[in-house]
């Protein structure tokens, strides 16, 4: 793939991102935005995986087109279904609120595509060729550390917050 | 390496996925909404930093950056959406106006 067919790829592929992203938000039904979330992830993770970062991708993939998504539906199972008529009321409440922002987000993709941004200074090329395991466990230790604490953190919280009361 | 061009074109997605999240934060009333919200501030700042690893030949830093970014997400997901689900047990709503009684 030579340099010209790579930049129109990925301007489909982040078109898709946008777009997808764009609908999530904008969407009426809750479903509807958690389904919109998972397919953004999906078409984040072939992105990433053009722009050469395969283990990112991955956990994208896993984590945020899939473990997220489930906790979204598990957590909107809970709320009752919209009857028809809140459903209308809903949809046009979503119209009034959220139709500013496909123009804005037009507006600032005109606006963006008039200047440039300089890319970041490369580094030398042995940095580069370095391994993502190897950057993990030795320059990056305390990220790990801090990964686990983070997830201890978030499961206390989530046992704390869910458990249920003696009085009911 | 990708050409300079290509990483203004990621510069600028980032950048709309970010506007995308920031507008549902802000507009919306449900608070499941405001969380995906957050996913799409988490995802805008994957992608520019994969973007800047990418093209500052740096793609294993970014990776494992990323990598730390999800975790948090994941994180930051759950613990609100445990908040979201007690307040709906206390409420049966996930409005964000009826919270706004909240005392100290």
């Amino acid at each position: 793939m030579n340099a010209e067919q790579q930049l129109t790829v990925n301007m489909i592929l982040l078109a898709g991102v946008v777009i997808t992203a764009l609908w999530t938000v904008m969407t009426a039904r809750l479903v509807y935005a958690v389904i919109g979330l998972a397919v953004t992830s999906a078409v984040l993770t072939v992105v990433i995986f053009m722009l050469n970062a395969p283990v990112a991708g991955v956990f994208e993939l896993s984590v945020c087109a899939g473990l997220i998504p489930a906790i979204f539906l598990s957590a909107i199972s809970v709320a009752r279904r919209l009857t028809p008529q809140a459903l209308v009321v809903r949809l046009k409440e979503q119209a009034r609120r959220f139709w500013p922002l496909p123009v804005i987000v037009v507006l600032v993709a005109i606006a963006l595509a008039r200047v440039t941004v300089a890319a970041p200074p490369a580094a030398a090329a042995g940095a580069g060729q370095q391994d993502v395991r190897t950057v993990l466990w030795t320059l990056r230790q305390m990220d790990i550390l801090g990964q686990i604490v983070i997830l201890l953190a978030g499961a206390f919280a989530v046992v704390v917050l869910l458990k249920e009361s003696k009085n009911g | 390496m990708g050409n300079p061009d290509m990483f203004h074109v990621f510069g600028v997605a980032a950048l709309l996925v970010l506007i995308a999240g920031l507008y549902g934060i802000i507009a919306s009333r449900d608070l499941i909404r405001t969380v995906i919200g957050v996913e799409m501030l988490a995802k805008s700042v994957t992608l520019a930093v994969l973007a800047a690893g990418y093209f500052a030949n740096r793609v294993a830093l970014a990776q494992t950056l990323a990598i730390t970014i999800i975790i948090i997400e994941v994180a930051v997901t759950v613990v609100a959406i445990g908040v979201v689900l007690s307040l709906f047990k206390h409420d049966r709503s996930i409005d964000v106006r009826t919270v706004r009684n909240l005392k100290g």
